[in-house]
This record gives structure tokens, C-alpha cells and sequence, in this order.
């Protein structure tokens, strides 16, 4: 099948849905891949790169999606764009079904099928490679951090220099999903003292990990809203949270806004207020710009100056940094596309049998599929109880001591079997039994300090050491003989030399290799 | 020299090898104790040839044996690749059988052992003559089958006859029967025949106990043997009343014991069902399999050499974790070119040992040693299972069964409840393997399915020198 990439159309926007790298790919999983003239220029990829990489370049618009069978884009559809698309043709790329009911009746009626990337269902680990709303907001998060640097007057990391001492900056970041993170993470590599709050409490590792500092809100309301998402909270909580960000807003030189909540407008976090409480000089980079803006006073698309802050407003942060969005989000539509096509073949089969092509397939041949019902997920586990404590080491008598029935019934089989032993025995015997005994305590207490990494030595040692046996041999070679022994030498000395030579293996062998072992360990 | 003379000798000798032991609490001091052994056998050896009980009639055949028997181990021990260190221990162990039961044999046709006895004594002598042999048999002849097992000349999966518990029952009652005969035999060749039955028995015993283990539980079986090998140096001893011999024989007991409930306890299971034998037989088909749904949910995600080099190079802690498919590809020596290349850049490399990794216990240790690791970097389960969660990659390399979080989370599963590192709370864990295959307990993996782990296939060694060399690139 074929699969077209054209130029992207909104203005403004210089990504591309597929990068030179990735159109190999495709190749060899069996496709044919067409480019439009151009399409990757303002994400400098050139015609002539996707040429070499094996795609088709096709001159027009028109003629690309009058050719193509499947169409890859970054952007929402225009009608224009619609107009083009004949029926039966497959489009993957950002749809927002939920926003654009039009545009999904519109391509209903072209017999399309239609795999929105944002309608992803996210909580499915194996999904996580297909999720561009991720990657892109990875990149966003950290363009807006960029962005915040460019406008700020100083360095982010402390310095003490021969002209001075320059205090580090002070980011405050609000909003932990993954555009969040990934500023962090920018934030706090530049050098800067990061501090991060998230209406969900259990993000707070996540920000301490990349080197950020967990700001709570001094409520108590846990706002996980399912999927990874926020959710709208209380008054209480968000009076509280009032506070908390206008005590950042008087400590902080630079907050950056990535709060989104889905269907909704974007939650007004800062007020004109707390821009006024600011140092001259700071600035505010808010992410949120496109729908509506946490900051009252942002200016969706601009860069304002009020009350002497910077306020940052882009709402095309991912084209800021076009190159690397669109090898992302191209790995995303390959990595979809794989799924598409077990086969490898270059056909694909929207299986929608399968949870995360049923969620992402909004439009199947004409037929308007979304919402698509919850997926089936495992039934959350209940949270793992830690694994037992591992039992105090166990050097030396170590373990759970036994329980009391146990000792006693053990105690009694000993003492019976000491009982047996001192009525029948000979005192010669019982004298070899003392020292047996006494040896093998001996013998349990200097093994027990032995490092488990000297195991292996340690056998080979005790090897060497067990060739003792040799004294056995050695005594029954030629004892003095007593006159009158009818004794068979012979045999004795044939089963004695033949002894002494298997042990002598053990004891030269055995002490050369422990020595050999030994002689590896080093520091 | 006089027999108090020798008796000194003995106890110095005796002196020194519990410091021998002793010296192996860690590696510095380790080398002193070895010299302390050698030196203790040499005392032990000359004062018994220059003691009474050695005429110099004798000299020349124990000059010729030794010479024999030292330039094969020598040679041996020169040779030896440390990868088939489980090959040789267990050789050596039924070299000590072999000779255990050699002596016992002299002793018993030797008239002089039993001159002045009581009767009393001379029973407990024959009791000694009879379990001292019965040993050194087992040893014998279960270490010679650990040995083909350990070297793959005898098919690794356990040999399991039917009704074997039986079998091993039966073979005790007629051993036991026999050495009442034995006791009330009136002349040497009269006792020779329940001795030779006697033998024979205790050699299929111990063939088939070693035959129907698994080639998983071979650390537990190696240092069973090692245990056995000393109770026989310990049952000699009484029959040649050397209290020399009972020490020695009762320290190696002691010691191969404790090695086998450590490698029992690593496995989480119980002495006596390592030895009835079956386990990671395949046969034992993990039963959590059957019901459905504990099938590991999430997809396998793999991994190339040089995606897995780049991890390598971006992370700032690495743990390695090495099983018993280092040793057979040999790899050891490239994975140390790895971690002096990592060290070099100030990655913070160490290695992560399950008490049972391996064929023997020590046996990765042994290994990594050879391949120049420094000892301070390698850990054991205990000591690094809490740091995984501060790990960027770990690496697993030929393990499968030490790194199963079923063990934890599944307790359906065959080994639930063994001690297991836990690689997959490193943020990326990197498995290598050949295939998707099962480890010996034949227990499905799901670690192969978390998010955070990937799978780089195909032989260890050719993998990671492909790594090494885009690490160098």
C-alpha cells in the first residue's frame, strides 16, 4: 500500500508526520512511501533526504492524497484537505473527535477510515510507544523552558565568578504531566532550583527524580481523574492552591504552566495579581496558551511584557523545535503502523478486536466509531505487599530461631542417640566421638565467615584438605610388622599406593587451583 | 620420630587447617590461608611417613604414588579453564570417594586392625569399616555422574524411574540386612561378599540419586558431595582411630553441609526435595500456566547492541547480574572490557550474585575474578537488591530463574518465595538471552514483559562484543 505524507497546512506549523530515518522503515516493512515536494523543509528535511531514504516525491497536494492509501499528518485535517481524500483512504494523525464534530462528519461522509493519535488509550503500557501526545508534549516541555531562558535576564545556574556571585534561578513549574516532567528535568540540567506541584499527590516522586522539588498544596484531595489526567478539584483545594502559587509567584523568577484538564478550558492558576507580586524581571512561559492559559493575563500566540514580567504565550512551542517533534511523532506513526501490519507485508488491517487500534480507530470506513467503549484492563492489582523482610542475615546462626516443639523433639533424638552411644561404646571409641563433635562446631563457626564470594575456593580448599585421607593409605603401606602376621601385603599395598596417588591428585591439585582462584581476586 | 612426636604434629597440623578456613572470610587474607593448608598437609603427610606406623620399605611406593598423583593434579589445576571449576571440584570429590572406599577395603583384609580388639570394639570397628565404605561409594560414584552432568557428556535433565523413593528403600533395608551379615561374618572372605554386595549397592544409589537432579539444582548436589566427601574422611578416621583424619573429615562435612542449605535457602527449598530429585525437570510445567489468567500481560520490546550501548553510556548506575549463560558463552572477559570502559567514563558498575548463579556455589565469582573484575564491585543479592530503584540500566546476562519477579508477586508460581534480585525496579533492565526460552525451573518470566525491560537476543558473548565496540565507536 502506499502511504502519502503531505505538507503540512496551518500556518505556523513546521512539523512533518514522517522524517527521512523512518520512510526506511516503512520501506522495509513493505510499503510505499510518497512525500510531497517539500513537505519537510521547515523541519529541514529535505526532498533529496527523503529520496535517498527510498520515498517518492510527488509534486501538489492534490495528486499526493488522490494517490495514496493511507495518508500520515501531524495536524487536524482542513476541508480543504478533506475535499482531497477519496473514499476508502485510511488517516492517522490528530483529529480531536470530542472538539471537531464537524470534521468527523465530514469525513464520515468521504468513507474514510480515520485513526486519531490522540484518542490513544494511554493506560495500555504497550500503547506507550504510539503515544505521540507524550512525545510531543516531552518536546514542548522543554522548548518552553528554552523559551523561559530566552527572555530571562540571567544565568539559571549559581556561579561564583572573579565579577561576583550569581545566585542560581528559581523555576517554579506548574503542572507535573509529561510536559511538566520534561521541563523539569530541562530546568533543573540547566542548573536552575526547581520546585514542581501536581494536583496528584503520587507524582511527587516523579519530580524529585529529575531533580525537582515537590511544592504540596496543604489540602488534603487527591486528584488523579483516571488515565494519567487531571481532574477539576473542590474550592477548598483550590483556595488553598491559590495560596500556595502566590507564595511561589513572590519567591520565584521564572513559572512555567503546563496545567490541562481534558475537555476543558485551561485552569486560571495565575492571577494579574501574582504577575504584580513578581520581581521585574521574571517571566512566565504558559503552555496552556491555546486553550485559554493558566495566567489571566497571557495573550494566546504572543509575547506581552505586563507589570514588568515576560509573558510567554506561543501556542506552536512543538515547531519551535520542528526537527525533533517530527522524529518523534514519526516513530509513533511507525510504531503504530507495525501494529497495523504484523504481516509485514505493506497491507494493513485495522484490527478492532485489538484494545489500542479499536480506542485510536475513530472512523471505520465511514462509520463514526468513537467514543470507543473503556478497554478492558486488568483488573488494577492490589498494591503488592513489600516482599517479606529479608530474614537478618544469615551469617553466623542466623534465621528465625526454631520453633520450641522443633528444638525439644530435636534435643531428645540427640539425647537418645548420646544415651545409646554412652551404654554401648567402648571409652576409645567415645574419646574420637568427643573430638568428631567438637570439629564439626568447629567447623560450622569458621564457615559461616566465609564470604559467599569465596564459595568456589572454598570448596576447592576443603577438597584439597579432605585428601587427607592419604594418611590412611599411607599407615597401611608398610606398618611395622609383628611376627607370625599372616598378612596379604600384596592387596593391602596394591588398594594403599592406588589411594595415596588419587588422593595426591586432590591434594596437589586441589590447593594449585584454590591458589590460582585466589590469586584473581583483586581490588 | 615417636608416636607423641606425630600426635603434635597432628594437632598443629589440625591448627592450621581451621586458619586455612578460616582465611577465607575475604579475599585478602584468603591466600595466607591456602598457604596455611598447604603447609598443614605437609606436616601432616611427612610426620606420618616419619612416624612408627610407616616403615621405609614403604618409601618408595609413596614417593611413586605421590609423584604420580601430584603431577596429575598439577597438571589438572594448571589446565582448567575456571568455567569448568564445577568439573573438576566434582572429579575431585569422587577421587576422595574412591579412596575412601580403597583404604576401607585394605583395612578390613588388614588382620593387624582388628589385633587386641574386644569384641565390643571390633564391632564398632566393623561398623566403621562398613559405613566408611558405604560413603565413599555414594561420594564415588554420585560425584563421577555430577561430573558428567556438569561437563554435558550425561544429558542434564533428571532422571526420574518410577517408584525411585522405593527403589532408594529397598536399596537401604538390603544394605542394612547385608551389614548385619557382615557383622556376624566369621572369616575376612566370608564378609567380603555382603562388603562387595554392599558396594555395588551404594554405587547405583548413588548414580541414581545424582541422576535424578536437575541440572538446576547442581550447586546444591556439588556441595552435598563436597559435605559427603568429608563425612568419609571423618568415617576413615574412626576406622584407623586418626583423630587427624575425624577433624579434617568433620570440618569439609560441616562445610559442604552449611553450602548446601545456603544454595538450598537461595532456592527457597527444602534439602530434602533437592535430593528426592524432579525439579526443573520440564516435566514440572508451571501450574499457574494451566488456569489462564496469570499469563503475563505487556509485549516483549527488543533491543539492539547499540541502542543498548547508548543506554549504557547515558546511565550513571549500572548493576550486572551474570548467570550461568555467561559461563557457557564465555563472555566474562568482554563483559570486564564493558565495565573498565563504563568505570572509565565514572559510571558506577557493579554486579549483582545469586548465591545459586551458576553450576557450583562462588562459581560467577570465580569467573569474574578470572576476567580481572575487582572483587570490591561485586555484590551479593543482599547487599544491592535495595539500589536497584537508584539504577538507570541493569543488565542481566544468561540468568533467568534469580531474576523472576513471580517469585515475589505469584505465589502460584513453581518457585515463588526464592529470593530473586530485583532488576526490574532499575529504571530499564536489559535481558540477554537466546530466546524466549524458560529458565531450568521451566517457570514463564514475566519480567520479559514489564514495560521498563528490554530484550536483547542472541549469544552473550557475540552481543556484548557488539556492544563494546559501539561503546568504543
Amino acid at each position: 500500500m502506499r502511504i502519502g505524507i503531505p505538507a503540512e497546512t496551518h500556518a505556523g506549523e513546521k512539523r512533518v508526520a514522517t522524517v527521512p530515518e523512518i520512510v526506511e522503515k516503512l520501506v522495509k516493512l513493505g510499503f510505499n512511501v510518497a512525500v510531497e515536494s517539500g513537505a519537510g523543509d521547515a523541519a529541514n528535511f529535505s526532498d533529496e533526504a527523503y529520496r535517498t531514504a527510498g520515498a517518492e516525491i510527488v509534486e501538489g497536494a492534490a495528486k499526493l492524497w488522490a494517490e495514496s492509501d493511507i495518508v500520515f499528518k501531524v495536524t487536524v485535517p482542513t476541508s480543504a484537505e478533506v475535499e482531497l481524500m477519496h473514499a476508502g483512504i485510511t488517516l492517522i494523525g490528530f483529529i480531536w473527535p470530542a472538539q471537531n464534530p464537524e470534521l468527523m462528519q465530514q469525513l464520515a461522509a468521504k468513507k474514510a477510515t480515520v485513526l486519531a493519535i490522540d484518542a490513544l488509550p494511554r493506560m495500555l503500557s504497550r500503547a506507550q510507544k504510539m503515544d505521540a501526545l507524550t512525545s510531543q508534549a516531552g518536546v514542548a516541555g522543554y522548548r518552553a523552558v528554552i523559551e523561559a531562558a530566552n527572555v530571562f535576564g540571567r544565568f539559571f545556574n549559581g556561579q561564583i565568578t572573579a565579577a561576583g556571585k550569581v545566585p542560581p534561578a528559581k523555576v517554579f513549574i506548574a503542572g507535573a504531566g509529561v510536559a511538566g516532567l520534561a521541563a523539569i528535568g530541562t530546568a533543573a540540567g540547566l542548573g536552575a532550583i526547581v520546585r514542581a506541584n501536581d494536583t496528584r499527590a503520587e507524582v511527587a516522586d516523579q519530580v524529585k527524580s529529575l531533580g525537582g522539588e515537590f511544592v504540596k498544596v496543604e489540602y488534603e484531595e487527591e486528584g488523579g481523574g483516571g488515565g494519567g489526567y487531571a481532574k477539576v478539584m473542590s474550592e477548598g483545594f483550590q483556595q488553598a492552591q491559590r495560596e500556595m502559587y502566590a507564595r511561589q509567584a513572590r519567591e520565584v523568577d521564572i513559572i512555567i504552566t503546563t496545567a490541562l484538564i481534558p475537555g476543558r478550558p485551561a485552569p486560571r492558576l495565575i492571577t494579574a495579581e501574582m504577575v504584580q507580586s513578581m520581581r521585574p524581571g521574571s517571566d512566565i512561559v504558559d503552555m496552556a496558551a491555546e486553550r485559554g492559559g493558566n495566567c489571566e493575563l497571557t495573550e494566546p500566540g504572543q509575547v506581552v511584557v505586563k507589570h514588568g514580567v515576560t509573558i510567554v504565550g506561543y501556542t506552536d512551542l512543538n515547531s519551535r523545535l520542528a526537527r525533533q517533534s517530527s522524529t518523534l511523532y514519526a516513530n509513533n506513526l511507525f510504531r503504530l503502523t507495525e501494529e497495523l501490519c504484523k504481516t509485514k507485508d505493506g497491507i494493513i488491517n485495522v484490527n478492532m478486536e485489538d484494545d489500542a487500534i479499536r480506542g485510536l480507530t475513530v472512523i471505520k470506513d465511514g462509520e463514526i466509531t468513537w467514543p470507543a467503549p473503556a478497554p478492558q484492563l486488568p483488573a488494577a492489582k492490589p498494591a503488592v505487599s513489600p516482599a517479606p523482610a529479608p530474614a537478618a542475615k544469615g551469617h553466623g546462626g542466623g534465621g528465625k530461631p526454631a520453633s520450641a516443639g522443633k528444638t525439644a523433639v530435636l534435643f531428645g533424638a540427640i539425647a537418645l542417640l548420646f544415651l545409646l552411644i554412652g551404654a554401648y561404646a567402648p571409652p576409645a571409641f567415645l574419646g574420637h566421638f568427643t573430638v568428631f563433635v567438637l570439629a564439626c562446631f568447629v567447623g560450622y563457626m569458621v564457615v559461616w565467615n566465609v564470604t559467599p564470594a569465596l564459595h568456589t575456593p572454598l570448596m576447592s580448599v576443603t577438597n584439597a584438605i579432605s585428601s587427607i585421607i592419604a594418611i590412611g593409605a599411607l599407615v597401611q603401606i608398610s606398618p611395622p610388622m609383628l611376627s607370625g602376621m599372616d598378612r596379604p601385603d600384596e592387596w593391602i599395598r596394591a588398594l594403599a599406593v592406588a589411594g595415596i596417588a588419587l588422593t595426591a591428585v586432590n591434594m596437589f591439585g586441589g590447593f594449585a587451583v584454590t591458589r590460582r582462584m585466589l590469586a584473581m581476586f583483586r581490588k | 620420630m615417636s608416636a607423641s612426636l606425630v600426635t603434635v604434629s597432628y594437632i598443629g597440623a589440625i591448627i592450621l587447617f581451621i586458619l586455612s578456613l578460616g582465611g577465607l572470610s575475604n579475599p585478602e587474607s584468603s591466600r595466607r590461608g591456602n598457604l596455611y593448608g598447604m603447609i598443614g598437609m605437609t606436616i601432616a603427610v611427612l610426620a606420618t611417613v616419619f612416624g612408627p606406623s610407616v616403615t621405609m620399605a614403604g618409601l618408595p611406593w609413596i614417593i611413586g604414588a605421590m609423584v604420580v598423583g601430584g603431577s596429575i593434579g598439577l597438571y589438572a589445576a594448571r589446565k582448567v579453564q575456571m568455567t569448568q571449576m564445577p568439573e573438576l571440584v566434582a572429579l575431585m570429590h569422587s577421587l576422595v570417594g574412591l579412596a575412601a572406599m580403597l583404604v576401607g577395603f585394605a583395612n578390613y583384609i588388614d588382620p593387624m586392625a582388628v589385633l587386641n580388639l574386644s569384641p565390643a570394639e571390633k564391632a564398632i570397628h566393623e561398623i566403621e569399616v562398613y559405613v566408611g565404605i558405604l560413603i565413599g561409594a555414594v561420594t564415588f560414584a554420585g560425584s563421577l555422574i555430577a561430573f558428567g552432568k556438569l561437563a554435558g557428556k550425561i544429558g542434564g535433565k533428571p532422571l526420574l524411574l518410577p517408584g525411585r523413593h522405593f527403589m532408594n528403600l529397598v536399596g537401604l533395608l538390603v544394605v542394612i540386612a547385608f551389614g548385619w551379615q557382615f557383622m556376624q561374618a566369621e572369616s575376612v572372605s566370608a564378609g567380603m561378599i555382603a562388603l562387595s554386595v554392599m558396594t555395588v549397592i551404594a554405587l547405583l544409589f548413588g548414580i541414581h540419586m545424582v541422576m535424578a537432579i536437575g541440572g538446576a539444582d547442581m550447586p546444591v548436589v556439588v556441595s552435598m558431595l563436597n559435605s559427603y566427601s568429608g563425612w568419609a574422611a571423618a568415617a576413615t578416621g574412626f576406622m584407623l582411630n586418626n583423630d587427624l583424619l575425624i577433624v579434617v573429615g568433620a570440618l569439609v562435612g560441616s562445610s559442604g553441609a552449611i553450602l548446601s542449605y545456603i544454595m538450598c535457602r537461595a532456592m527457597n527449598r527444602n534439602f530434602i526435595s533437592v535430593i528426592a530429585g524432579g525439579f526443573g525437570s520440564g516435566a514440572g510445567k508451571p501450574a499457574s500456566k494451566a488456569d489462564g489468567e496469570t499469563l503475563p500481560a505487556g509485549e516483549v520490546v527488543s533491543i539492539s547492541a547499540i541502542e543498548t550501548a547508548e543506554l549504557l553510556r547515558d546511565a550513571k548506575s549500572v548493576i550486572i547480574v551474570p548467570g550461568y549463560g555467561m559461563a557457557v558463552a564465555q563472555a566474562q572477559h568482554t563483559v570486564y572490557e564493558i565495565t573498565k570502559l563504563l568505570r572509565e567514563k565514572g559510571i558506577n558498575v557493579r554486579f549483582g550474585i545469586h548465591p545459586v548463579a551458576g553450576r557450583m556455589p562462588g562459581h560467577m565469582n570465580v569467573l569474574l575474578a578470572e576476567a580481572r573484575v575487582p572483587y570490591d564491585i561485586v555484590m551479593e543479592m543482599d547487599e544491592l537488591n535495595a539500589d536497584f530503584p537508584d539504577t538507570d540500566v541493569a543488565i542481566v546476562i544468561g540468568a533467568n530463574d534469580i531474576v523472576n519477579p513471580a517469585a515475589q508477586d505469584d505465589p502460584g508460581s513453581p518457585i515463588a518465595g526464592m529470593p530473586v534480585l530485583e532488576v526490574w525496579r532499575a529504571k530499564t533492565s536489559i535481558m540477554m538471552k537466546r530466546s524466549m526460552a524458560t529458565g531450568y525451573a521451566g517457570v514463564d518470566n514475566p519480567l520479559f514483559y514489564k514495560e521498563n525491560n528490554r530484550m536483547l537476543f542472541g549469544d552473550a558473548k557475540k552481543m556484548l562484543e557488539e556492544v563494546l565496540a559501539a561503546l568504543k565507536s
